[in-house]
């Protein structure tokens, strides 16, 4: 048997992948593609299938139906060993009856790769755990365990890494210095990885693109700047960062802008920027792109303004400041105000206006249902 | 996905060895129901004698008795030591523990074989007659270290803090055993005497060397093997078997619905 | 089950155990001083027993102390055989039943895992055999082997067996039986020890192209040791001191006779005492030997 390893990484794609456990739909009709060398996130919050998807990948898990193309190969009859893919997994799986460095060993001696030890305390080095290579697993932290588990994956130089979020366990400056040294080597050797992660801004800081995922579905993919910048979905909107969402009847459109009637409030999004621009829609903004005035700014065809409304709460969070504003008939408004003496000082119940720029609007595919932050 | 042989080999392998495991017992039920004279090893036709009248055959009788009250006897007074070792095992720091460790640990390593000529050996010296007595000296003895075994895996796995509770709550330690220890540890401390009666009543090797005259049913089974086992001695051990099968499916299926229960909440 | 307990080995170690006390000892006293009475003594027994003379009055079955160490030359040289025999049939059994056991263990641990009631079911069924008893399953094989049995007439019908062959009696019969009585012994350490196995490791070996075979090697395997040694030594330990199986009245044959048959013969039908101690002194101290040695080679000190 010999499986067949790029000298860089492959590309991955899954067509209408579907999961079903018994009375349950963990994954369905999942469609994705990674291209070689990429760094991709698949960011989803707990129980949307996001390991189900990696085991299934792996091979791990049979689909119930789909495909699965590891460099244009369909690789479904394979059995995990002979999958050119490693994963690191969740719970780290070490193998406790041997020594660190004999897992890290245990791939490449199995695929008869030459040096395995020297390769092995080179991977251990990488991720500063040499020193440790003759301990067994139970001899270290949980940070020191998932360090083995990435070092054990990594050292086999896959055609595919699966991640299931491997940096969990580190504290922050640990972890930190981990993404940066993730994201060298997938540079350096061209390896495409698939990252699955809780954490929103590790997503964008390292993923070439980001997928987030819900309920077994990707919601949506691409560029992490473009996620962030135009959401199409309310889940989207509230899962990555925070959004204004306001929801109206389509009230006035033109083939540059579509408004809506927001209780009775005119808001604005550009059409190149909306899903939808007929019935009832959802126009969200996000609170960095957002004012407040002291007195009420005119309304232009370029900007909305809500108001006025009062300040109900300020967080400082360092280098902004957040404002909760309510409006009465209206409700709550984030309002991100960078901390560096530019936005007018203001105090709790302080009575403010708020604006921003009909070209940071965005306009949703669906409605909010209210439980997208559950 | 592919046909692969190798799933169905595995179950098939396992249910082949349970029938081969089954066998035996097949063969002891069936016979049972022999209408046979003395020696029970031609099929003779069916008959339900053997089961209405089982004590027709008095010698089986007794030596079933026997067995029943050698295996109570054996199964309080090793349960009552063993728990209190088990106890003691898991609870206290104490200098002699490896010691203890290992002479709890060796009666399981010795052959029966062993522990029967020895025992009897230092009754000749003693010059103690044998009889009922030494039969449940010698079955306490070899049951106490499973005992201590299975009782000691319940006790590790007890909370200390919950005694404590207890003592916090101004209960006395007599008080803190009987309405906190003990209650918790009864699970443990009921399969322990399940395991030694079974261990005891089964015995044959160190019983034929310190019974003397006493018959027990293994005895009873051993002796008339030479001339052919009467199907009274196949009805009693289906009757054991069937009894003893039946508490173990009854402790499983109540410790199966315990668990929904708690899996629901 | 104990055998269960046994194969899990430390699970006990993990709370620190409070300081001694006057209770630990009133605990301890009543089992340990009984195991030191009705054990210990009895070891110490065998060895003085071991070494007696014939008594001078000449009576049958009466002996005086002595140290006479020819009881073992004599033991040894007569009982060769049997001796040999033993850990011969004991060895041969206990791979045979490891051999076995081990995919039962294997499927009801492993592939059984998230079926509880065919676990329970399974789990029922091997320890089944324990309820009837042990004679009584023996006596079974012997009626379903005997001379003029339905298995014997099929293989002779067949040619497979010459007209005048047997079974009941040879060395086969034996160590059939032997396999038989101690399967569940030898099983259920190893189910409580794969029980316990973490099934993510098997996934993770796969994932780092170990290949079935290769992943039961590497990781199953070694990680279960505990559990085999555990069934080994609960499987070797009785069957090297068991005379009922090679019993004439059971499988056995004149050939067949183990250390156990000829205690039994010494102690119980010709009354020769010493001898009978002095190979069963023999027997003790060979399991130790060979259990000592074994243990220690597979690095599983804690056995209880
Ligand atoms: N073997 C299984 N049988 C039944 N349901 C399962 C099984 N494995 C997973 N599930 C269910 O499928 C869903 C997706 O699980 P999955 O492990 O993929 O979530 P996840 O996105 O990785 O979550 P997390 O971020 O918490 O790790 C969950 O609701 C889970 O309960
Ligand atoms: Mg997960």
């Amino acid at each position: 048997m010999s499986i067949d390893f790029g000298a860089g990484g492959k590309d991955l794609e899954l067509v209408g992948l579907r999961k079903e456990f018994p009375g349950f739909v963990a994954v369905e009709n999942l469609d994705l593609k990674v291209p070689a060398g990429q760094f991709f996130a698949l960011l989803g919050p707990s129980g949307c299938g996001k390991t189900t998807t990696l085991r299934m990948i792996a091979g791990l898990e049979n689909p119930t139906s789909g495909k699965i193309l590891i460099g244009g190969k369909d690789v479904i009859d394979l059995k995990p060993h002979e999958r050119p893919v490693n994963t690191v997994f969740q719970n780290y799986a070490l193998f406790p009856h041997m020594s660190v460095i004999e897992n890290v060993a245990f791939g490449l001696r199995q695929r008869k790769v030459d040096d395995p030890m020297v390769k092995a305390q080179a991977a251990l080095d990488m991720v500063e755990l040499g020193h440790m290579a003759e301990r067994r697993p139970a001899q270290l932290s949980g940070g020191q365990q998932q360090r083995v588990a990435l070092a054990r994956a990594l050292v086999n130089r896959p055609a595919l890494l699966l991640l299931d979020e491997p940096l969990g366990a580190l504290d922050l400056k640990l972890r930190r210095q981990m993404q940066i040294e993730l994201k060298y080597i997938q540079m350096e050797v061209g390896l495409t990885f698939l990252h699955v992660t809780h954490d929103q801004e590790e997503a964008m800081d390292m993923a070439d693109i980001v997928a987030v995922m819900n309920k077994g579905q990707i919601e949506q993919m691409g560029a992490p700047e473009k996620l962030y910048d135009r959401p199409k979905t309310a889940f989207v909107a509230k899962f990555l960062g925070q959004s204004n969402i306001f929801v109206g009847e389509v009230s006035e459109t033109n083939s540059e802008a579509v408004s809506i009637n927001f209780k009775g409030n005119k808001i604005t999004a550009p059409v190149a920027r909306s899903e939808k621009t007929t019935g009832k829609i959802a126009i969200g903004v996000r609170p960095e792109k957002t004012q407040f005035h002291a007195t009420k700014p005119e309304a232009t065809s370029t900007n909305n303004v809500l108001g006025p409304g009062e300040i109900t709460d300020i967080r400082f969070t360092g280098v902004s400041n957040q404002y909760l504003i309510d409006i009465p008939e209206i409700g709550e408004i984030i309002v991100f105000a960078q901390n560096v003496g530019k936005s007018p000082v203001v105090e709790l119940g302080a009575q403010v206006w708020v604006s921003w720029q009909v070209e940071h609007s965005f306009g949703l595919a669906d409605l909010p249902t209210g439980k997208e932050d559950a | 996905m592919k046909f692969s042989l190798g799933k169905y080999l595995l179950p098939t392998y396992v249910f082949l060895t349970f029938l081969f495991l089954g066998i035996p017992i097949a063969y002891t039920f069936v016979f049972s129901f022999n209408d046979s004279i003395k020696s029970n090893i031609i099929w003779r036709g069916f008959t339900f004698d053997n089961w209405l009248n089982v004590c027709n055959q008095q010698d089986v009788c007794d030596a079933f008795a026997n067995s029943l009250i050698i295996a109570v006897s054996a199964t309080l007074i090793a349960t009552v030591l063993g728990t209190m070792i088990a106890i003691a095992l898991v609870r206290y720091k104490f200098k002699f523990r490896s010691a203890t460790n290992l002479l709890l640990f060796l009666p399981l390593a010795t052959p029966e074989v062993v522990m029967g000529a020895g025992l009897a050996a230092q009754f000749l010296d003693f010059g103690w007659p044998k009889g009922m007595l030494t039969v449940i000296i010698a079955h306490t003895m070899f049951t106490l270290s499973f005992v201590v075994v299975t009782v000691k895996a319940r006790v590790a796995t007890l909370d200390p803090a919950l005694e404590e509770a207890g003592r916090d709550l101004y209960a006395n330690p007599a008080q803190v055993f009987m309405k906190i220890t003990f209650p918790l540890l009864l699970p443990g401390i009921l399969a322990a005497a399940m395991l030694a009666f079974a261990l005891s009543f089964d015995d044959f090797i160190i019983t034929q060397f310190n019974s003397g005259s006493i018959d027990t049913f293994p005895k009873f089974v051993y002796t008339a093997a030479a001339r052919g086992i009467p199907p009274e001695a196949n009805v009693i051990g289906s009757m054991v078997f069937i009894v003893a099968i039946a508490i173990v499916v009854t402790v499983q299926v109540r410790s199966s619905i315990k668990q929904r229960k708690l899996a629901k909440k | 089950m104990a055998f269960v307990a046994l194969g899990g080995s430390t699970a006990a170690k993990k709370q620190a155990p409070k300081k001694a006390g006057r209770v630990a000892l009133l605990l301890l006293l009543p089992g340990i001083a009984y195991l030191g009475l009705f054990f210990l003594t009895p070891l110490f027994s065998l060895i003085l027993t071991s070494l007696k003379t014939p008594s001078a009055s000449g009576d049958i079955g009466r002996y005086d102390y002595a140290v006479e160490f020819g009881n073992y030359l004599f033991a040894v040289e007569q009982y060769m055989p049997q001796i040999l025999r033993s850990f011969m049939f004991a060895l041969i059994a206990t791979v045979v039943a490891l051999a076995i056991s081990y995919p039962l263990a294997y499927f009801i641990a492993v592939k059984a895992r998230n079926k509880p009631l065919l676990k329970g079911l399974l789990l029922t069924l091997v320890i089944a055999p324990f309820f009837i008893s042990m004679l009584l399953r023996t006596f079974a094989w012997k009626q379903i082997f005997s001379n003029d049995s339905w298995i014997v007439n099929t293989l002779k019908s067949f040619g497979i067996f010459g007209t005048d062959s047997y079974i009941i009696g040879t060395d086969f019969a034996v160590i059939f039986g032997l396999v038989y009585n101690f399967i569940p012994f030898m099983t259920l350490p190893i189910f409580s020890n794969l029980d316990r196995l973490d099934l993510r490791l098997l996934e993770a070996s796969g994932d780092l192209y170990a290949n079935p075979i290769t992943t039961f090697r590497k990781i199953t395997f070694p990680l279960s040791l505990p559990g085999v040694i555990s069934g080994t030594l609960l499987t070797f330990i009785p069957i090297s001191g068991d005379y009922v199986v090679a019993s004439r009245d059971f499988l056995g044959g004149p050939d067949t006779a183990m250390i156990g048959n000829v205690v039994e013969a010494n102690f119980l039908r010709i009354q020769d005492y010493p001898t009978a101690s002095a190979l069963s002194v023999l027997l003790m101290a060979a399991i130790v030997i060979l259990v000592s040695a074994y243990v220690r080679r597979s690095g599983t000190d804690d056995l209880l």
